[in-house]
């Protein structure tokens, strides 16, 4: 019996984990990637070094350190230096890899990575971690959400956004092996694991996860979970969503692109930064030269993030599944020639949802006030104070 | 002379420290480092160690030598505060609601959705913040801005920077302090917390920073060194950088990270870790109030 092409749901030759929509599936972080391919790339290769500005347990360069303390290099609290100091180990031959988090690098040490990895064309390799608003409390100083954007327009650099910790580890791995300035995006929070080492990775190519010819959504990172879960509720509606996974933002499939582009007439972008300038921007860029559709962008829409939980967090920029099939459902009309109100309809729910969670956060919280603070509660109602183990 | 040609900061409050007031410092500064265990455990994260070596600074400056009016935040003539290390704001929420700056209650929303407390400090956010701030090393020269536009009007106001040693390390820190000397800002005071730990392990483990003093003083500042937890050393190296006018003064002040709570205290560990909920935390307090009585019974 001949083997029909697959026309609709999620791509058998992706082999994603089984139970993909499950409440088990397992969760891990994607800077866990990043630190167990550190280790499998210096067993490698025993020119790669490992930089770090003071963060060595949280970018998991501590496993790198572990395993190889004489080619680990502690800078301390100087991305600056650490970027150039990178470009000259470069110059020499070894493989720098500098690990900080992505709001100071690259958001800190930008320039000296352009002037002296990619201009220079040296072979630097920046891990930016704790990337995206899932760094949750921290808040806004510390949600990069513009490293996309700042990296993609980078002359020589690769950049790359992997959706989970398996496909964190094959592109810390191929980023040791290409020589050229890199840039990889990694996430504090634990995200699902749904993809598997068969699952198939190449350095700039995109894969289809899910087939679908209605409408085609295109997401980086860990959101790639929620752009499936979107496609499957799409899908209960009877439109079927073709999924794509870009995890090499720089250089982009275009012809991937242009094809779902041709083919399905409609593309959301799904991305965890700046909508402008960053996935969306590209994707943008490339279907207007090449074979202009309809596009909405989900992503930060021209904010700042703010502090709260990684899960409250994505629900209230607007980020999950449920704004991701609003953001398709909008794309189709226009796919079809109806006419759309100005307003973006997801990004607006979105803002109405964040007022509503605020409030209901801060009156929970506040209702718990003690009295040595104002409030009407006793002091050892604190959770400080309390006696259950944590 | 007419006020708004006067030659630089007004004379200051006497800041001499008598006994009564030093002990009331002191108490404020107990009750300061038992609300940021109470903020960090609602909270769920933060950072524990350097809040808690920095209560008696922060203590020191709002309530004893800052001109400022919690009523009028935006006040002209305010002294300005920067706090450059924004991941202590814990101390600093916890100090600007005890003087009376935003609701206390405020304190049990730190660091969640819809909060003023955000996690590192937003400018415009909450009344007394002066400066975002987060990533490191930022701090000083807006400072040192706030400072040259202070001199440039002839206003009287101050400006205090609390900087990490950890921080020294930014480049910028050290191009701040090169503005700073060459332009004499005398009307700058910065505030190193020089508690020897930063998040891997010890700063001079790390990447090593002595002979601090000497560093600062070949840029061209005047360096005070005292005891951090000490409010009257603190207070005392205070008086002796305002009585400097011709350049700006760095107090290297020597803190005890995760001061007041034994199992904390000079341990780098704690420097980005609340306290768990229940036994660690409760134990903390009780830490924190022995020490209280300590400090009491010595005056008594």
């Amino acid at each position: 019996m001949a083997i029909k092409k697959q026309s609709t749901g999620i791509s058998r030759e992706a082999y994603l984990v089984r139970d993909l929509f499950g409440k088990n599936i397992e969760q891990k972080p994607t800077r866990d990637g990043y630190g167990l391919g550190l280790v499998d790339a210096g067993k490698l290769d025993e020119n790669i070094v490992v930089l770090c500005a003071d963060l060595t347990e949280s970018t998991r360069s501590l496993w790198f350190k572990e395993k190889f303390p004489e080619r680990f290099v502690q800078i301390g609290v100087s991305e600056q230096s650490m970027a150039a100091i990178a470009a000259g180990m470069a110059m020499a031959g070894k493989v720098p890899f500098i690990s900080s988090y992505a709001a100071f690098s690259p958001g800190r040490n930008w320039e000296q990575i352009r002037t002296t990895a990619a201009l220079s064309d040296n072979n630097v390799k920046i891990a930016g971690a704790h990337a995206g608003v899932s760094v949750g409390p921290d808040g806004a100083t510390h949600q990069m959400v513009e490293d996309i954007a700042i990296m993609r327009v980078l002359p020589n650099m690769i950049v790359m956004s992997p959706c989970d910790s398996v496909e964190a580890k094959k592109a810390t791995m191929a980023g040791a092996k290409i020589v050229g300035p890199t840039y990889i995006r990694f996430a504090r929070e634990k995200s699902p694991v749904f993809t598997t080492a068969k699952t198939p990775f190449k350095l700039g190519r995109a894969e289809t996860f899910r087939f679908g010819d209605d409408l085609t959504i295109i997401a980086t990172g860990p959101l790639l979970y929620e752009a499936l879960v979107a496609a499957e509720q799409l899908s209960r509606r009877g439109i079927e969503a073709r999924v794509l996974n870009v995890h090499t933002i720089k250089p982009l499939d275009a012809k991937a692109i242009a094809l779902a582009a041709k083919e399905t007439g409609a593309i959301v972008t799904v991305e965890e930064a700046q909508a402008a300038g960053g996935l969306g921007g590209a994707v943008c860029e490339t279907v207007a030269a090449n074979c202009p559709v309809p596009v909405e962008r989900v992503g930060m829409p021209d904010r700042f993030g703010e502090s709260g939980e990684p899960n409250q967090l994505l629900e209230a920029f607007g980020l999950t599944a449920p704004y991701i099939a609003m953001a398709a459902e909008r794309v189709l009309r226009r796919k079809r020639g109806e006419k759309v109100e100005a307003i973006l309809p997801f990004v607006a729910a979105a803002e109405d949802k964040i007022v509503e969670m605020r409030a209901a956060v801060m009156k929970e919280a506040l209702g718990r006030a003690p009295r040595k603070w104002g409030g009407k509660k006793s002091d050892l109602s604190l959770k400080s104070r309390t006696k259950k183990l944590a | 002379m007419p006020p708004n040609l006067s030659l630089g900061p007004k004379v200051r409050n006497n800041l001499h420290l008598h006994d009564r007031k030093l002990q009331a410092l002191e108490e404020r500064a107990t009750a300061i480092r038992e609300d940021v265990i109470d903020m960090l455990v609602e909270a769920g994260s933060g950072h524990s160690a350097g809040p808690l070596g920095m209560a008696d600074i922060f203590t020191a400056l709002y309530f004893h030598v800052m001109v400022h009016d919690p009523k009028r935040p935006d006040w002209k003539d305010r002294d300005r505060f920067v706090l450059s290390n924004g991941h202590i704001c814990p101390v600093q929420y916890a100090t600007l609601a005890h003087a009376g700056y935003f609701p206390k209650a405020e304190m049990m929303t730190l660091r969640k959705l819809g909060s003023r407390l955000q996690g590192h400090p937003e400018r415009a956010k909450l009344p007394g913040v002066e400066n975002t701030a987060g990533p490191l090393g930022d701090g000083s020269s807006q400072a040192a801005g706030l400072a040259y536009a202070a001199l440039l009007d002839r206003s009287p106001w101050r400006v205090y920077c609390v900087m990490s040693d950890g921080e020294l390390g930014c480049g910028i820190t050290w191009e701040a302090m090169l503005f700073a000397g060459r332009n004499r800002l005398y009307n700058l005071t910065f505030i190193v917390d020089r508690n020897n730990i930063q998040i891997d392990g010890t700063t001079e483990d790390i990447m090593p920073l002595e002979p601090l003093a000497a560093k600062f003083e070949s840029f061209g500042l005047h360096v005070e060194r005292c005891a951090g937890n000490s409010i009257r050393d603190f207070v005392t190296a205070i008086e002796r950088a305002h009585g400097v006018s011709e350049k700006p003064t760095v107090i290297l002040a020597d803190t005890i990270p995760g001061y007041g709570v034994e199992f904390m205290e000079y341990d780098f560990r704690w420097h980005g870790m609340p306290p768990k909920a229940g036994g660690e935390s409760i134990l903390a307090i009780e830490q924190i109030r022995t020490l209280g009585g300590k400090i009491k019974s010595e005056h008594e």
